[in-house]
């Protein structure tokens, strides 16, 4: 194997290093992983609530969160538990918050659509579809107002482009250059609707070239390398030129919207499922590096055996992890003392 | 003490508290260059710079969330909404994104913001532009709600307000800005959740805040000169959290309450206060407990009808000699 430091051959790959390389591969695999094992879970009732899978989707938030820096902003959408796992979150808090524990992320309180971890700039988990667009326009702002080079990158999902928000937050991230990355999943479906029912245009990224411009551009969603080419370009027009930018990564969700639709059978059929998992971003991933020598199947065995541990290490540190008590009940609602209500709290209680 | 204007103070608090703290900064539409609709924000354009007065483009759900980014990361911005009828378009931002992103994220990311502008009704602006929206947000944890009816307060809340780590709603008087009142000349801030007696009075207790507190001063001076009673006036300056131990104490002492407010009765803020009332006092009450409300109508814009549906002295003359039993 060649060292972690040296960079690679390969068609696609060069000038990214293996230690990069294999990090992508294994947020991916890891991403997928934890989610299988999140399915299970749920279906056994240790998790509860709506809960969105990304299985599919793992080359878009691995790709797109592998071109940052430490020091950077992540904010996503409801379907959040890839982008909270590749960001850094431990696979073991991101489970014990599924499983609505204490030790969890958000310690109990957000569940699968709000996974917040601020000691990596994780901002959220937003469960309204578009309403963190403008969230993410703010952070830019922030930065700009303190001049300094870090930048924010906001997930969001197809069907937020038909919504007011999305317009609002890009004509003001345009319009005072603000290091913003957007980065649109398009899944082609807003839970059961295709989005070429809905939307007027349907190649989503000309739908920013009024605020971006050139600026907008759309890529393979399902080609790691093609997400985090992109992305590492943009961020680094965000660091210099202070400029935003939009990129529509083309994807596809192998599920159902969340744990309680299937994935096929009402508005898509098992044919198309079946033809878009022939493309699956880490499959052909691991056969790119594999060509090129760089990994053997035993060493994608034995990294996927290991993260198959870690998965089942989560859950158990999860469903070991205690429930929160009454006392978490008014802990967060404000920074300072709790004084609402008539009296505080209700007199029965 | 000075005599300035509510609209003086408001600009009084910005100016000092933007000049204390490098993270405050002010956005919002006309904020800038028009020196804000109602003057609020004159002069600081030109003393702050446009990243610390920002003019934004009518979008209020877009710079509202804009606001709530800024916060999540440690800025600390004053939105200004034109009026509160155009904040229904940011309510999403206002109770989705700043009222639950410290509970939801286990309390990591708290959202020092304040949310500002004048509610209620000014003068035949019609329906879409004369509404009062104070239990919209009163009614909303993970909020605080201000209201102030006094120059004093609208400069110490407000200070009060930017300082706060958590998102604070500051809900001014369109009619109020040019009322003319004494403020201290150092530091003046004043506690959220801190009610005030405006007027001593032992007969009956007047409960209400922002406009209405000068109509209750008003109906109070009649109640004393043409029949002797006396209203004690409580100013409930702040909606959440509600004051509840200062309003009990005085209906405790005059033992017969009126609650007044510029809102529809519906779910109102006097509906909590009553409520709040008969919990800790029902013991010391001698007569119902009466609300004066505005009419429960969409607003009018004839002259003729807003003088009738917006409360004036006169329902709170007739509704204290009610529970005096003089009518």
């Amino acid at each position: 194997m060649a060292s972690t430091e040296e960079t690679v051959a390969g068609e696609g790959l060069e000038g990214i290093s293996k230690e990069k390389l294999l990090e992508l591969l294994r947020t991916m695999l890891m991403s997928r992983r934890f989610e299988e094992k999140t399915a299970e879970s749920y279906q056994i009732g240790k998790i509860g609530g709506f809960c969105h899978l990304y299985i599919g989707q793992e080359a878009v938030a691995a790709g797109a969160i592998g071109a940052l820096r430490e020091d950077d902003y992540v904010i996503t959408a409801y379907r959040d538990h890839a982008q909270a796992l590749v960001r850094g979150i431990s696979p073991r808090t991101v489970m014990a918050e599924l499983y609505g524990r204490i030790d969890g992320c958000s310690r109990g309180a957000g569940g699968s659509m709000h996974m917040f971890d601020k000691s990596v700039n994780f901002m959220g988990g937003h469960g309204i579809v578009g309403t963190h667009l403008p969230i993410a326009t703010g952070v830019g702002y922030a930065i700009r107002y303190r001049q300094t080079d870090q930048v924010c990158l906001c997930f969001f999902g197809d069907s937020v482009v038909n919504g007011g928000p999305f317009h609002e937050a890009f004509n003001m991230t345009a319009k005072w250059e603000l290091p913003v990355i957007y980065i649109v999943e398009n899944n082609s479906y807003g839970m059961g609707t295709d989005i070429d029912r809905v939307a007027a245009v349907d190649e989503l990224f000309t739908r920013a070239c009024a605020y971006a411009g050139k600026r907008a551009e759309q890529v393979d969603g399902q080609d790691v390398l093609a997400v985090y080419a992109a992305v590492e370009r943009a961020a680094d027009r965000a660091r210099t030129e202070k400029r935003p930018t939009f990129i529509e990564a083309q994807t596809y969700r192998y599920l159902g919207h969340s744990m309680s639709d299937p994935a096929h059978g009402v508005y898509r059929t098992r044919e198309e499922v079946a033809e878009e998992r022939e493309r699956d971003p880490i499959n052909t991933f691991v056969d790119r590096l594999t060509d090129a020598g760089i990994l053997t199947d035993d060493d994608v065995e034995a990294m996927d055996r290991e993260i198959i541990e870690e998965v089942e290490a989560a859950a158990e540190f999860a469903d070991a992890s205690p429930v929160p008590g009454p006392e978490e009940i008014y802990a967060n609602v404000y920074s300072d003392e709790y004084r609402g209500g008539p009296d505080g709290r209700d007199a029965w209680r | 003490m000075a005599v300035i204007t509510y609209r003086d103070a408001l600009n009084r608090a910005l100016r000092e508290e933007m000049e204390r703290d490098d993270s405050v900064f002010l956005l919002g539409e006309e904020v800038g260059e028009y020196d804000g609709a109602y003057k609020v924000s004159k002069g600081l354009l030109d003393q702050f710079g446009e990243w610390r007065v920002r003019d934004t483009p009518i979008a209020e759900n877009g710079f509202a969330g804009l606001g709530v980014g800024a916060a999540m990361v440690g800025l600390r911005p004053v939105v200004e909404f034109m009026t509160w009828n155009f904040a229904l378009l940011a309510y999403d931002a206002i109770v989705n994104s700043a009222a639950k992103m410290y509970h939801m994220s286990g309390g990591q990311y708290n959202v020092p913001i304040v949310f500002r502008g004048p509610g209620g009704s000014a003068l035949q602006l019609a329906a879409q532009h004369s509404q009062v929206p104070d239990p919209w947000y009163a009614n909303i944890p993970g909020l605080k709600v201000c209201a102030p009816a006094t120059p004093a307060d609208a400069l110490g809340l407000l200070k009060t307000a930017i300082r706060d780590d958590d998102p604070v709603v500051f809900i001014e008087g369109e009619l109020l800005y040019n009322v003319k009142g004494e403020v201290p000349d150092g530091e003046h801030l004043v506690e959220i959740g801190v009610a005030e007696v405006k007027r001593p009075g032992a007969d009956v207790t007047i409960v209400s805040h922002g406009k209405m507190v000068h109509v209750a001063l008003q109906a109070a001076d009649h109640l004393a000169k043409q029949l002797e009673v006396e209203a004690e006036v409580v100013d409930l300056r702040s909606l959440r959290p509600l004051d509840t131990a200062s309003v009990v104490e005085s209906v405790r002492r005059t033992n017969r309450a009126v609650v007044v407010e510029e809102g529809w009765p519906i779910s109102g803020i006097g509906a909590q206060v009553v409520d709040d009332i008969q919990r800790e006092a029902f013991d010391s009450l001698d007569a119902p407990i009466a609300r004066v409300s505005g009419l429960d109508v969409p607003m009018h814009y004839a002259r003729s009808l807003e003088k009738i549906i917006v409360p004036g002295p006169e329902p709170v003359i007739e509704a204290v000699k009610h529970v005096c039993y003089l009518d």
